[in-house]
Formats: structure tokens, sequence, C-alpha cells
């Protein structure tokens, strides 16, 4: 139970800190092989096509509402509500605004959508057409985590970021996978993410398919039909149990002060379990920093449909 | 004359025979009435200059003319580039470089570019002046700067993004520069540009274009007059995540006016002013423009008398009704205590200068001088639209003497005061000054002077012109 607690307060803080790194520890697998077909399941299981007018279809989607923990764990400046002027349906597309507005303490406000209870797998593709917003300090994502966050805590329960986007990189988004030991939080293993750049194009010009293909023991990443990397256990270093690892803040971590089992500072896999998934727009935070100074406000994300197919 | 097209089929060739015997009186204009195709040339110097022609660098007036070469020892990975030596600030050949890289011939299709892109390096981290493209020495109508170009001593790649590319469909001007020595203490420096070229990145997007700095002013003008819209810019977020903003010509915009009939508004930013309120935005390349220019209207402005002196007993500087003699400038912003700003306008088709903010400022006609000789009188029209009861003002001549050139030792002065009596609030006077220098065969400045404090700040100034008095 004491065990359970401690673990709830590293979540909060923890949960979503893990795009912090994203562009510091960078551990790329090209080598793996990356020139097979980019998706092979084809059994569509669920479907939002976002063409019913008004709220999201409660039949998928919970709506997460406030400033979570420490700007959900990444000093982030959003308010998530579950208002109109911040996430509707409308014209066949999934519409999250960012306001800038002074709300319950907040200076924005937004939207984030996850179907933690509604609808979660194992394994299967996860594919969303989105068009991302062209501001800056903005954090678009599409992104899964393990159902089984609130027992086991993060990064124990595991994150698939599908894709994250910031305009710092308007060319660019990123793929990654944090899990026990490859946080994004330790040292020497940190996620493990790639990005893949348009080159002659930019993200916030028009919509692009943001996908996973996602089997045992591999997760594959694609945009727009181009298959850019495969991460596997073996992208994954395994640290000794009895290891001292440090947190970014240089302190050597310990099972007191960190309420971390060492146990689970092994680099274990921990994606053959059912994950849920989770749009959201997030306001500034470590990830994108602060929109300049003068941005244009609203802006939005859209999102033409996510499907999601087993084998 | 090259555009003939040689994948005729047989059977139109026959045709095209049968056709010159039978009707050979008929002249056959189909081939000759094709459009011309203009170059999709990006390139415009790489390790050489690219379809440019030979007759393609005009230096600016006044700029040193030898500042542009290409240089055979540097380049950005290679061994040739454009080199500009922009000389020291008291250079006799010229103070600053400046100039522009023009097609020599037709011009070219712009169009499926984004971007003006160069790599540049200096001899020295400096600031320069200013660079774009799109000045022709013509109308400049499609013409983009950037402002305060960082310069380090490494090899860098700059991006210019073309506000609406598909406005460049026949475009002459290829490049310009203005490099002077403001920012190095008058002391001269090199830089060098490589692989300048028009590109399509791409990665140029979210295009915010604004007017009037993207501001919403509100602006009195009296009835008649042509108001220049300014403060056009568009601000780009280029593919590295760093907005760009650039100076654009109004030609790039469409603007609109609430109520034309009011103040309209044509493709060169000009307002014609006739009455009433009228709120003038713009677009550009369909993006709404942040900004707007509400124009209202204070009644007319009394246009100064017409001058009826013939004109062989005249030496016009400003007037609509003689040739004006060449002046370098009306207002010379002379710093730094000079506050007096130009708001110049135009009523009815009559040239109006417009002095605001005002303590001391200058005319100067010194290249060439005026030969005033045998000229008795200078004529100034002034208009004040407040006379401070303590109006001192100070009007001088100035003869430059045998150098032609201001200083020296050889200069010679005249003075004339004005006082509250010689003007009516908001009327026109007519000044008819008697020239008393001994040589006024170098004739070169005209200043005018708020002295002993009075809280003038604003007059409109008309037919300047020396005459032959009877």
């Amino acid at each position: 139970m004491n065990k359970i607690n401690k673990h709830k307060m590293r979540i909060q803080i923890l949960l979503l800190k893990s795009f912090v790194f994203a562009s510091i520890f960078t551990i790329t697998s090209c080598d793996t092989d990356e020139t097979q077909t980019v998706a092979n399941f084809t059994n569509l299981v669920m479907a939002d096509e976002f063409d019913v007018e008004g709220a999201p279809n409660s039949e998928f989607w919970n709506l997460d509402i406030g400033t979570g923990f420490d700007g959900w764990g990444n000093n982030e400046l959003q308010y998530y509500t579950d208002r109109p002027e911040n996430v509707t349906v409308q014209n066949g597309l999934l519409v999250i605004s960012a306001l800038e507005e002074d709300f319950n303490g907040s200076s924005f406000t937004s939207a984030k959508l996850i179907t933690k209870g509604k609808f979660s797998q194992a394994f299967g593709r996860f594919e969303a057409r989105i068009k991302v917003p062209g501001g800056s300090g903005l954090w678009p994502a599409f992104w899964l985590l393990g159902e089984n966050d609130d027992t086991d805590g993060w990064p124990q329960c595991g994150e698939i970021d599908i894709m994250e986007y910031r305009r710092k990189e308007p060319t660019k988004v990123s793929g990654s996978i944090h899990g026990p030991g490859y946080s994004g939080e330790t040292s020497p293993q940190g996620q493990v993410t790639k990005s893949y750049d348009l080159g002659n194009a930019r993200y916030d010009d028009d919509f692009h398919v943001f996908g996973i293909e996602w089997g045992y023991q591999y997760i594959n990443y694609y945009v727009d039909g181009v298959l850019y990397n495969q991460i596997t256990p073996s992208d994954v270093e395994v640290m000794p149990a009895d290891i001292v690892y440090t947190l970014n803040d240089g302190v050597a971590a310990t099972d007191e002060t960190e309420a971390i089992d060492p146990t689970d500072v092994t680099g274990d896999w921990v994606f053959n379990k059912p994950f849920y998934i989770i749009i959201n727009l997030a306001v500034g935070g470590d990830f994108p920093g602060s929109p300049a100074s003068g941005e244009t406000f609203p802006q939005n994300m859209l999102v033409d449909y996510v499907r999601v197919y087993k084998q | 004359m090259k555009n003939i097209k040689f994948i005729y089929s047989k059977t139109m060739l026959l045709t095209g025979l049968l056709f010159v015997i039978t009707m050979s009186c008929e002249r056959d204009t189909s081939v000759q009435s094709e459009f011309a195709t203009l170059s999709k040339t990006g390139e415009i110097f790489t390790d050489s200059p690219i379809g440019l022609g030979s007759d393609f660098y005009f230096p600016y007036l006044g700029s040193k003319a030898t500042a542009w070469s290409v240089d055979e020892s540097e380049g950005y990975e290679s061994y040739a580039s454009m080199r500009f030596d922009v000389p020291n600030a008291n250079d006799p050949e010229g103070s600053y470089a400046g100039g522009i890289l023009r097609v020599d011939g037709s011009g070219r299709d712009l169009t499926e570019f984004d971007a003006l892109t160069f790599w540049a390096k200096a001899s020295q981290g400096v600031v320069v002046g200013g660079m774009g493209f799109g000045q022709d020495f013509g109308l400049d109508k499609y013409q983009v700067s950037e402002t305060d170009v960082s310069f380090s001593t490494n090899w860098q790649k700059y991006v210019i993004p073309i506000p609406d590319p598909s406005k460049l469909f026949d475009e002459r001007g290829m490049f310009w520069y203005s490099a002077g020595t403001q920012n190095t203490g008058g002391n001269g420096y090199t830089f060098w540009i490589d692989e300048l070229k028009f590109e399509k990145l791409g990665t140029i997007g979210q295009p915010r274009p604004a007017i009037v700095n993207g501001q919403d002013l509100v602006q009195d003008a009296f009835a008649g007059i042509d108001l220049e819209l300014t403060g056009l810019s568009q601000t780009f977020n280029l593919g590295n995540g760093f907005n760009k903003t650039v100076t654009v010509a109004p030609s790039y915009f469409d603007f609109s006016s609430s109520d034309p009939s009011l103040a309209f508004i044509d493709e060169y930013g000009i307002i014609s002013v006739s009455n009433g309120t009228a709120v003038i935005t713009a677009s550009l390349a369909g993006v709404v423009a942040e900004g707007s220019l509400t124009v209202n209207t204070v009644g007319g402005f009394d246009v100064a008398p017409t001058p009826t002196r013939d004109s062989s007993d005249v030496i016009s500087l400003f007037s609509d009704t003689y040739t004006d003699v060449p002046v370098e400038f009306f207002n010379g912003y002379w710093e730094p205590w000079q506050t007096t700003l130009s708001n110049d306008f135009v009523v009815n088709g009559n040239n109006m200068i417009n002095y605001t903010n005002f303590n001391f400022v200058g005319n100067q006609f010194s290249d060439p001088t005026v030969d005033a000789t045998g000229f008795s009188n200078l004529h100034i029209n002034i208009n004040l639209p407040e006379v401070p009861s303590n109006l001192d003002l100070l009007i001088t001549l100035k003869d430059f003497g045998p150098d032609q050139v201001d200083g020296g030792g050889d200069d010679t002065t005249q003075q004339v005061f004005f006082d509250g009596d010689d003007f009516v609030a908001g009327e026109w006077s007519t000044l008819e000054i008697p020239i008393s220098l001994a040589n006024k065969n170098n004739m070169g400045q005209i200043i005018y002077e708020n002295v002993n404090g009075s809280s003038l700040t604003e007059l409109y100034v008309d037919n300047i012109y020396f005459y032959r008095g009877n």
C-alpha cells in the first residue's frame, strides 16, 4: 500500500516528464530492418472519423481536466477543459484549440483526450491523420500509455509517443518510447527516440498520417507511409539491478529518495500489454518552450481520424 | 525568334505547306505570336554569374562603383564567390557599397521558388544595412528588403523569403545590397556571397503580413492629399524554427478601403483622400494583414499661390510650376541635434513640403551648386498652422564658395529673420528675400531654424525658387 502511494507520487511528478529529454538522449536504431512493408495490420477494431458534430464521442474519449501536477510534470502552461471552445468536432475534424486567457490561474486553456477505461489494446496499428498548429510554444502529441499506469506507475507502465511536434523544428516530428531505465529521467540510457524530417516541407502546412505498427517485441514508426524507425528490446539498454543510477539533478538515487525499487531499473521491455490512447495540445512546457510574445491565439490542432487495427 | 516548335506532325507540315502554296499571300502569325518563355533559372551566382548577361551590376549613386568583384580565391565549398569591398567612410570614390544585380535582358519566371538564399561571410563580424531582391531601377514593384543582416567570419546560409512567388513571373531585379560603415566606426570591411539563388525550400510557413507595422492607426488628413501607406512587412517561420520578417513592396498586397469613394488606395499603397472617414486594410496572398489605417479627413488644404513669373526668370528648387534643378535633399536629417521630420504630401497634384517636430532643417542643392548671379531674390511660400507670439524664424542662405562643397572655409551666408508679423496662422505667406550675398554663384543650402525657443513645431513650404527682379 505504502509502495503504491509512493509510486503515485512518482507518477504525478514524472508523468509526461519523459518528453523533456526528447532531444537530449537520443538512441537511434537505424540498423534494425527499415525496408519492410510499412503496415500489415488491416483488421479495423476502433475508428473515430470525427463525423458527428459536437463534443468528442464519449464511447471512446474522456477529457482530462486541470493542470495535473507541476504542469503535467513538464511545466506546461495550459489548463485543460472540456469546454467546446477548447475541444469540439466540426466539419469532420476533431478541433483542439489552445486559447490565451486567464482561466483558474492559468494563462492558457486547451484539451486532452484519453481513451483510458474505454479503449485499450495490446499490439496493433495505431494511426491518426493530424494537422499540427503553426504557433510557437505548442506541443501537440498523439501517444499511448500502459493501462496499468495507476497501479504500477510511470515509467514502469511504459509510454509510446507516436508523434510529438514543436515549432522549433517545423520539419520534424519525433517518435519515442519511455520505460523503466529509459524514461528520459535517467542516464546513461535515455528514452529511445528518433525524429522524422520532411526535409522540404513542414508539418504545420498540411495533414500528415502518423502511426505505429506494434507487435510482440517490436514497434515500427511511420509518417505518411514512410517507415522511419523500428524499436525492439535490443534498443533498450539493460541495466544491472544494483546499479546506482542518477537523476538529471546529478544526485545518486537511492531506494529511499526516489521510491523506485532498484529492481525496476532494468531496461525491461514493458510493451507486451494493453495501452490506451492520448491526444492533446499542450502550451509551453520544457519541450517546446513558452509561446513567443505576441503569438497568435487560438491555435488549432486538427485530427481527421484515429484508427486502430489488429493483425 | 527561337521559340519555333519542331514537333509538328507530318500531317500538319503537309497542311502547312499546302497553305503556303495556296495562300502564300497571307501572313502566318501562328509561330510569331506565341509568348516568349521566360527563364526559370534560380541561380544568380554560383561560381560565376549565371544567366545575367554582360551588363548586370549597377552601383548606387554615391557608392563606390568598384566595390563588387568576383573573388577567385574565396568561396563556399568552392574557389569563387562575389566579393564586396565596403570602403572607408572617407573614401573619395564613394562612402559606401551598394548596387543591384539585374538581368541584362528578359526577366525571369521565379514563381516556382519560395526564397532567395545565399551563403555569406565577412572579414569581421558586422551588421550590414540591407539586401534583398526586386530592385530593377524601374518601378521596383516587387522589392523585398531584409535590413540589418548579421554576417560572421564563417560561412553561413541566409534565407530571404518571397512574400508571394506568384507575383514574380517576370522579374529582373535578382539582388540588391547596401552596406556602409555606420556600425564599424567608418572603417571598411569585406564580405563574400556565394551560392546566390532562388530556391524552393518548402520549409517556409506561417505567413503573417502586416501594414502600418501591425498597428491600428488613426490619421488625420487633408481632403485631396495623397498618403503613402507604410510599415509593410511579411513575417515567415523558416525551416530552422526562427521567424524572419522582411520589408515588402506595396504591390505584393491586395489593399482595400472601407469606402473607396472617400479614400482610394492603389496597388502602390498610395491613398487618395477625398473626404469623410475610411479604413484601409490589406491581405497578402490571401492572408489578412495585421494592422489598419483609419483616415479621417479634416477639411481641405489650401495650396500655395501658383507662381506667375516667367520661367526664364526663375531657378526653381521646389515647385509644381517650374522645372526644378537637382536638389540632394529637402531634409538632411542632420544628426544628432535635428528633430525635424518630413511628412511631405501631394494635394490635388500639388507637392507640398511638410516639416513636423521642427527645430531646424536644411535643403541642399550642391550637386551641382546653383549659380544665382543675376538673380536678385529668393522666393518661398510658408504656411504656419499656428503662429507663436514669440516666433523667430531664421532662414539662412549659404553659398558654398569656389570649392562648391559645404565647409572648407570659403562659404558665405546670409541670415534673414521673420517674426509673428510676417505670418497669419493657416495662411500662406510669400517671402521674397533679397539676396545680399556678394558671391552667389555657388549657392548650396537653405536652412530653416526656430530660434529663441518659440513653440513652432510645424510648417508647410512650397515654391522655393530664385528669381530675377526688375
